[in-house]
């Protein structure tokens, strides 16, 4: 088992032509054959992808609602530019796409606000912006994640942060531990998925014995989480969890790359964070190379 | 991106807020015919820096018991007197640090009669995913402080997008203020003129600090902080022409250039890492091992080899930087492209400290590669802790 996706997963990529969605859907195709089943571009419905690697031919269609009728996809993924990213997740909503991932960075706040409603009244589920995607090892690979990393396991992993996500990833595999999925849930302010929403998926999925979960400064996404690891433990539901926030160091009212990544009005703080995760029994890393041998220990109780 | 006190209200004007009659000044002798123009009695004479607390900050070399950054003059001599002390002069306020902020610009505004102070401001609620307004009686103070001591006199008003603001949702913030006559049908009209400024403009956060009732029983916004979404001023170039450069760091503008995510800072590792997440936790292992990160750089995903290159020259030009550290783990990035905008940074201006590099992820073979087969003097790291430790070793000359 796993979680979101999986090798029957059917993924259309909207921004298929450009450069990026090009390179990764030729690494999404190369590993372990992810069905990518198709592409959209609003004038260029008809016509044909060829991967530079093995010239495998993907269909495009104009609209998603054609390509999902055509090809029966139940997944998307989104890299168009930051100016069209909101119309395209909404398309993909109307649409009825089940999945949608959204990797692309710099979208708007206020866009991802209107996004943010329409998915309220909706049966999607959005996972980003702004975010490296999902991956279940040896079966599906949506976003832009290095699959050479990953090793069939037993550990789910979420995460604010891309290149965080390959280290717990990483450190996970040489740990001969592995992942059921990785989830990145991106840096955004606003986003479609939060990490309550991912920490049920794991704690409902019997193959995820253990969880990752990396933070970072910003918000109070974190400190909601530990919460609900507290609130799920006393119905007893849990499992060993470790955790990593980064931040500690950052100065207050700078914005740290990330559009969500900023200490305000006193709140955001990485201390407050690294504190509620530890309240609710979560094992947190001070090194962010320890992410994998901190999971270790949490399993060994 | 911030912008000015008067920049803020200008705009605001453009949608018939109301505010204080005001002009900015650039130079001392542009002082007295504002003074005129605007009128008096009472002027108040406004320091215009990115930074908040100019009340109470102080200016160097005034001495303790010189006046702060917002003062009251009561003819145009005081004007012309204060402007005197406070432009060109170095304010320092809580949120400037201690090196302070030099004052370039002043804005002179007529004297309101203020009965009662309020707070009203809006931004984007994480939790809600929603614009909201923030809106608090206890105005004209520091509202942090507001949050910690009375947070029940802080009111919260999450927006639908979809209806904007709604006559509820006035009624809501009515309340809140506990407003009254005049000022009733005033915030009528206010409260869904900001909203509609807000979103047109993509704003992250309005912030009206104080909002007064007048003698006369109307409102006035006598304070106006505003910051916009970086992520939308490419559809705002109205609002980009009104970034002050002087404001900024001369690091991060030159970095802004490239697209790089740059924040100086004090320390004395210059890194360069891809991604956000692990440019802070590069960061914070750094500290971890004892030293300090003299930047936060984020090279983003998909950089190119020029990219690479003006992030590499940023951080080599800083003359506290007595180490870097290269920390790679390729998604989007590629192994090799990083290693190649190093090599070509390298050759253009050369490198006369430690360079520590740790590569994983996407191509990292060919990246590994080219730098082993170049004759440039670097430390491999086999993994993050490795790295970490090696350049800290370094800059210590161990």
């Amino acid at each position: 088992m796993s979680i979101l996706v999986n090798k029957n997963t059917k993924v259309l990529v909207q921004g298929l032509t450009g450069k990026t969605g090009t390179f990764h859907t030729e690494q999404a195709l190369a590993y372990y054959n992810t069905k990518m089943v198709g592409g959209t571009h609003p004038k260029k419905g008809g016509q044909k992808w060829t991967s530079s690697l093995d010239g495998t031919k993907l269909p495009i269609f104009a609209t998603v609602a054609e390509g999902k009728e055509a090809t029966g996809a139940n997944a998307s993924v989104i890299y168009v530019p930051p100016a069209g990213a909101a119309a395209a997740i909404i398309e993909a909503i109307e649409a009825e796409i089940e999945l949608i991932v959204c990797i692309t960075e710099g979208v708007p706040v206020l866009d991802m606000v209107n996004v943010k409603e329409r998915l309220r009244h909706s049966n999607s589920r959005l996972i980003g912006p702004n975010c490296p995607g999902v991956l279940t090892p040896e079966e599906c690979k949506i976003g832009i994640m290095p699959g050479n990393i990953f090793s069939k396991g037993s550990v789910g992993i979420v995460s604010r942060s891309g290149t965080l996500t390959y280290e717990a990833v990483f450190q996970t595999t040489n740990e001969g531990l592995g992942q059921t999925t990785a989830v990145g849930i991106g840096g955004d302010p606003v986003k479609g998925s939060e990490f309550i929403d991912i920490l049920e998926l794991f704690l409902a999925d019997e193959k995820t014995k253990s969880i990752v979960m990396i933070g970072e400064i910003g918000g109070s996404a974190e400190e909601d989480a530990a919460q609900f690891i507290k609130d799920e433990a006393k119905r007893g539901r849990s499992k060993p969890m470790a955790g990593f926030i980064a931040g500690l160091t950052a100065p207050p009212g700078r914005t740290m790359g990330h559009a969500g990544a900023v200490i305000s009005g006193g709140k955001g703080g990485a201390m407050d964070k690294i504190e509620a995760m530890q309240s609710a029994g979560i094992m947190v890393a001070r090194s962010p190379a320890q992410i994998g041998k901190t999971l270790v220990k949490a399993l060994k109780g | 991106m911030n912008i000015h006190e008067y920049q803020a209200k200008e705009l605001l004007k453009t949608y018939g807020v109301p505010i204080s009659k005001g002009i900015i000044i650039f130079s001392k002798d542009e002082a007295e015919q504002a003074a005129r123009q605007i009128g008096g009695p009472i002027w108040v004479v406004k320091s215009q820096i990115h930074a908040g607390g100019r009340g109470k900050g102080r200016f160097k070399g005034l001495g303790e018991n010189a006046k702060g950054g917002v003062r009251l003059a009561r003819s145009i001599e005081e004007v012309k007197a204060d402007v005197e002390e406070m432009l060109g002069n170095i304010l320092v306020t809580k949120q400037t640090g201690p090196e302070g902020k030099q004052v370039n610009r002043i804005y002179i505004e007529e004297g309101a009669d203020i009965k009662r102070e309020l707070y009203l401001s809006i931004l984007v609620d994480r939790e809600s995913g929603r614009v909201a307004f923030v809106a608090s009686t206890e105005g004209g103070m520091d509202i942090e402080a507001v949050a910690e001591e009375s947070p029940e006199k802080i009111h919260t008003i999450t927006i639908n997008p979809t209806t904007g603001v709604t006559e509820k949702d006035v009624e809501k913030l009515i309340a809140a203020l506990k407003l009254e006559g005049a000022a009733v049908q005033d915030g009528k009209f206010l409260f869904p003129t900001l909203y509609k400024a807000f979103v047109e403009k993509d704003m992250s956060l309005l912030e009206i600090n104080p909002l007064i009732i007048m003698q006369n029983g109307h409102l006035r916004v006598l304070d106006a902080k505003i910051s916009f979404d970086n992520n939308a001023l490419f559809r705002h170039p109205d609002i980009m022409e009104l970034r002050d450069l002087s404001e900024e760091n001369e690091k991060e503008i030159e970095a802004s250039k490239y697209d790089l995510a740059y924040i100086a800072l004090d320390g004395t590792i210059g890194c360069m890492v891809n991604g956000a997440g692990l440019a802070m936790a590069t960061m914070d292992i750094i500290k971890l091992y004892g030293e300090e990160p003299a930047n936060f750089l984020d090279v983003g995903g998909g950089a190119s080899v020029e990219k690479v290159t003006a992030a590499f020259k940023i951080i080599t030009a800083d003359p506290q930087v007595k180490g870097i550290l290269v920390n790679i783990f390729g998604g989007i990035m590629r192994c090799d492209i990083i290693a190649e905008g190093v090599l070509e940074a390298v050759k253009e201006v050369g490198l006369k400290v430690p360079l520590v590099i740790r590569l994983e992820g996407t191509r990292v073979k060919e990246g590994k590669k080219l730098i082993d087969e170049s004759d440039l003097d670097v430390i491999s790291a086999a993994d993050l802790d490795d790295a970490a430790q090696k350049i800290v070793a370094a800059v210590r000359g161990q």
